[in-house]
């Protein structure tokens, strides 16, 4: 009989294994950081950027290619990471154009794990002709890359919309065309992860005294799968904030009046050989630290829940 | 007394972990003649298979033998390099693990198995080794050995898996055979042929066995002599009759008395209370402390030796020295 | 083997009839293909006729038949934005593709398995922890960007190599163009190769990786090590085999990958290949291309697929498993 007595709760969550694993990785608190940095200097964005690059009554063309830290020429206005093509400050265009990749990002993932959760839950749970309609669609569409999936979702909803709205619906089409690329994934994990609780006796002596199914599911089965959902969907917002910067480097992402990191990119590269070389570089690694952070997180969080690897 | 062929002295094996020095072995001994059969039982977690694994070097980093001696024929082998140690395997010790299905690489043929190791530590052609696993294969039974030497693991069930099993690890003519609980992933209706098997093959070549198993039935029927362990230590070890019905560790009695017989006509099954503890909550004095219902003050504080009750029987216990100060 | 493949073509029928009905949803349902043909002041009557005469009035499934006839003879009509048949379109463009991915796939195998198979066995170390970190840049940085990347240093700074472009092509008889057989043709062919092959390698490297680590420590990888075999003998003949089987398979399906992937890679050096065609269109909303591209995409999956089905059931010898069920 031991005389001490249990720790409090919050000394229990510093101690336990993932907590743990966490303090002990300089990479992942490194990561850490850096995410928790970009999101926040995106989501304050709008108070701590210096001009609005989105507003085109802001912007001087006349401004356009000023140097880093320099004042040009014409309008004496010094910009802190110089300015494009059109006059926008670089600076600013990165954090607007990080919360935009954000946004597209975790809306993508969120869109992709709704919709993938259910459809695994579904199939595992009911089985049959749902679960073997449902894994030949999953099938199927795994074996066409993700990019390419939200390519025709995108130029499918561009023949509907007319020419006048696509801009504004821009986003949202792209939110749905990556998160629809990405479901498969969270359904294969939970649709596994349903078919083992299925079978265990305290789902089992739920449904013997007759708890609605969805309530089973919803509180018996799917906190059980929620740590192999969180690290599908770190590496999954890693991917969707790839995909959106990919499809707006190629031009069918945001519209060119709000550029994403991607779009600021693509206008990067058109001016390298002249040496406008701030266009392309900052957003480059602003990309760059917020994929990398992510992804550690994501593999930290893996190695971290994997019961085999402690 | 001739030479053992396996000696083992104060072995002590630990596995660092995140909570702590985990100690899987602490101090155990014994020895082994050539061509005897030791039994090695034990609840799981007593220290079985990691003595098995520490013998043959194959211990799973981190874990690591912290101190003590293994010999083999007179020489330490625990502190050799791994090239040397890789000679030894296969050629000197051999070793049979649990399960048969997940023993043999299910991509290779048998042949290509045998042949193979045969190759490596037998100097002979491919195709006298071929004969040879041919000729090994039939001495374990497996019928038209010839034909099924060709056949790849899945071909053969659970039984004639384990023949296999075997005859890969007698394939080099070892002196010591390991044995690691070789009949648990069996059906019952076949584990006795398998030990059968192993026990005739392995006199045969006049190689010794090292049994490990929880089933006392299989060492009452197999073994010359049996070991007990308890939380990594051992507690008795003598002969199999003198252990199973003179028993002198209050452990041993009660493993014993808990094994049901059909003669008895009994309404309860007899258990010690209690589980083993911990590797790390493991108590002072003797392990066994918190479960015996003999304990007493000394138990509590020191540690007992094996102490010997017999020629070749002795037990880790303070009881057989109160009852030697009593006798003597 | 016969019913395994008669069924698995009978599959692939059925995926490429579903991939077939979606893009004639798409040509028949977006956009217009009569307001992309006539002007603007044509009146409503005319269109009406046009349609007819088309046969775009009639029931869907005549159409669809229509479609399906046309497509297996290659016919899909004419591009919208180039007013060019789509078929030669796309097999002008096709041989620059296939030259690309062919090369930066073979780079991504040979250079993807070597490193994962070396950071599987020296686990620790500087060169394998360089490896792993860029291993996770590679997986990180999305391609668009490792071609830029790529192009601002060999081709901007430093001058080596081209920026853009195929460079000299050959014509071969039989209409294919290849840029193999000029040193520019070559050149041309490196970075887009890198930039292509990068993300692949590092998918391929942490998978063989992977597989390796689970596969080093299976029980007979164990066993093997316990029969003394040489530490080349278990790493390269047994887990090597062991961990390729998966690995090639998924190599197989990432050859489907890489043809899509190439949009990216072609948008980036202007390279004249497939996926340059298809983004234009897609930016254009020309339909036919992106039917028809479409199509090819998927006929390549289905044959891929077949192919490396084939491959695992040739090299896994479990999957056999029928003929000998009636041995024992």
């Amino acid at each position: 009989m031991s005389e001490t007595k249990t720790p409090g709760r919050l000394y229990r969550m510093w101690d336990s294994d993932i907590a743990y694993s966490f303090r002990k990785s300089p990479l992942a608190i490194v990561s850490g950081i850096v995410a928790l940095v970009i999101v926040l200097a995106a989501v304050f964005a709008p108070w701590i950027a210096p001009t609005n690059p989105y507003d085109p009554s802001s912007l001087n063309l006349m401004d356009g290619f000023s140097r880093p830290m320099e004042p040009n020429a014409f309008t004496g206005n010094t910009f802190l990471l110089g300015a494009d093509n059109q006059g926008r400050d670089v600076l600013s265009t990165i954090l607007y154009g990080a919360r935009i990749s954000l946004f597209v990002g975790f809306s993508a993932v969120l869109f992709a794990m709704i919709l993938g959760i259910t459809a695994g839950l579904l199939a595992g749970y009911r089985g049959g002709w749902v679960d073997a309609l449902l894994m030949r669609i999953a099938d199927v569409q795994l074996s066409f890359p993700s990019i390419l999936i939200a390519l025709l979702i995108f130029g499918v909803a561009r023949g509907f919309i007319p020419p006048s709205q696509r801009e504004t619906m821009a986003i949202w089409v792209l939110i749905i065309a990556i998160g629809l690329s990405d479901w498969v994934q969270f359904a294969r994990v939970v649709r596994g992860a349903t078919m083992v609780e299925k079978g265990k006796e305290y789902v089992q002596a739920a449904r013997v005294i007759g708890v609605h199914p969805v309530r089973i599911l919803l509180r018996h089965i799917l906190p059980n799968v929620m740590g192999p959902v969180l690290v599908i969907g770190t590496i999954g917002l890693a991917l969707a904030i790839i995909a959106e910067a990919t499809l707006s480097f190629l031009g069918v992402g945001v519209p060119p009046t709000q550029p994403s990191l991607g779009t600021l990119i693509r206008i990067g590269q058109q001016y390298l050989f002249s040496g406008e070389w701030w266009i392309l570089l900052f957003p480059a690694m602003t990309l760059l630290a917020l994929a990398l952070a992510v992804n550690l997180l994501g593999d930290w969080l893996r190695d971290a829940l994997n019961p085999r690897l402690r | 007394m001739t030479e053992p062929l396996l000696s083992v002295r104060d072995l002590v094996v630990e596995f660092p972990t995140r909570r702590g020095v985990l100690r899987a072995l602490d101090g155990v001994s014994f020895d082994i003649a050539p061509g005897e059969v030791l039994g090695m039982v034990g609840e799981s977690g007593a220290g079985k298979s990691i003595t098995g694994a520490a013998i043959i070097g194959l211990i799973e980093p981190p874990g690591r033998i912290v101190s003590g001696e293994v010999r083999l024929a007179g020489e330490r082998i625990d502190n050799l390099p791994p090239e040397a140690m890789r000679r030894i395997r296969g050629k000197r010790i051999g070793m049979v693990f649990q399960d048969p299905l997940t023993s043999l690489n299910p991509l290779y043929t048998v042949a290509r198995q045998l042949v193979e190791t045969i190759r490596a530590h037998l100097d002979m052609s491919e195709k006298e080794a071929r004969a040879h696993a041919v000729g090994l294969l039939d001495r374990v039974g497996i019928p038209a050995a010839a034909r099924r030497i060709d056949d790849y693991p899945h071909h053969f069930s659970g039984g004639m898996r384990q023949r296999v099993v075997i005859a890969l690890a007698l394939a080099a003519e070892p002196e010591l055979v390991i044995a690691d609980e070789p009949t648990t992933a069996l059906d019952v209706s076949v584990q006795s042929q398998i030990i059968d098997v192993l026990k005739e093959i392995c006199a045969e070549r006049g190689a010794a066995v090292m049994l490990i198993t929880h089933d006392m039935g299989v060492i009452a029927e197999t073994a010359d002599r049996v070991a007990v362990l308890y939380a990594g230590r051992m507690a008795e070890i003598g002969p199999v009759s003198d252990v199973i019905l003179k028993a002198r560790h209050p452990y041993t009695s009660g493993l014993m008395a808990s094994i049901p017989t059909l003669v008895q006509n009994t309404d309860r099954l007899v258990q010690i209370p209690g589980t083993m503890p911990r590797l790390n909550a493991i108590p002072s004095g003797c392990a066994f402390n918190l479960r015996c219902e003999h304990a007493f003050d000394k138990c509590m504080t020191d540690r007992p030796p094996l102490l010997d009750v017999a020629p070749r029987h002795a037990a880790a216990c303070w009881l057989v020295e109160e009852e030697t100060q009593n006798d003597g | 083997m016969l019913a395994f493949i008669i069924r698995r073509v009978v599959q692939s029928t059925i995926v490429m009839l579903v991939v077939a009905l979606v893009a004639f949803a798409l040509f028949r349902f977006v956009g217009d293909p009569i307001g992309a043909m006539v002007g603007q002041e044509t009146s409503l009557e005319d269109r009406d006729a046009l349609r007819t005469a088309l046969g775009l009035n009639d029931p869907f499934v005549i159409q669809f038949g229509r479609f399906i006839g046309n497509a297996i003879q290659g016919d899909f009509g004419i591009s919208y934005r180039l007013q060019q048949p789509v078929m030669e379109l796309i097999l002008q463009r096709l041989p620059a593709t296939l030259e690309l991915a062919f090369i930066s796939g073979l780079a991504a195998f040979v250079f993807g398995v070597s490193a994962g198979v070396y950071t599987a066995l020296n686990r620790r170390g500087t060169i394998s922890t360089s490896i792993m970190a860029v291993s996770l840049i590679g997986v990180s940085l999305p391609t668009f960007l490792i071609g830029i990347l790529l192009i601002w240093l060999f081709a901007v700074e430093l001058q080596w190599l081209p920026s853009f472009g195929r460079g000299d092509t050959v014509e071969l008889p039989g209409g294919w163009t290849t840029g193999f057989l000029t040193s520019s043709g070559r050149q041309s062919l490196i970075l887009p190769a890198i930039t292509l092959g990068l993300f692949q390698m590092t998918l391929i490297m942490r998978l063989v990786r992977a597989e390796m680590l689970e596969v080093l420590r299976t029980d007979y990888i164990k066993f093997a090590r316990a029969r003394g075999l040489s530490n080349r003998a278990v790493n390269f003949g047994h887990a090597l085999k062991n961990t390729l089987v998966p690995v090639i398979t998924i190599t197989g399906l990432q050859l489907g990958a890489i043809i899509a992937f190439a949009i990216i890679t072609e948008t980036v050096f202007q390279w004249p290949g497939v996926g340059a065609l298809f983004i234009n269109s897609v930016r254009a909303v020309d339909v036919p291309v992106m039917a028809a591209y479409l199509v090819f995409i998927a006929l390549i999956f289905v044959i891929i697929n077949l192919i490396v089905d084939l491959l695992y059931y040739a090299v896994d010898p479990r999957l056999r498993v029928e003929r000998s069920a009636a041995r024992h």
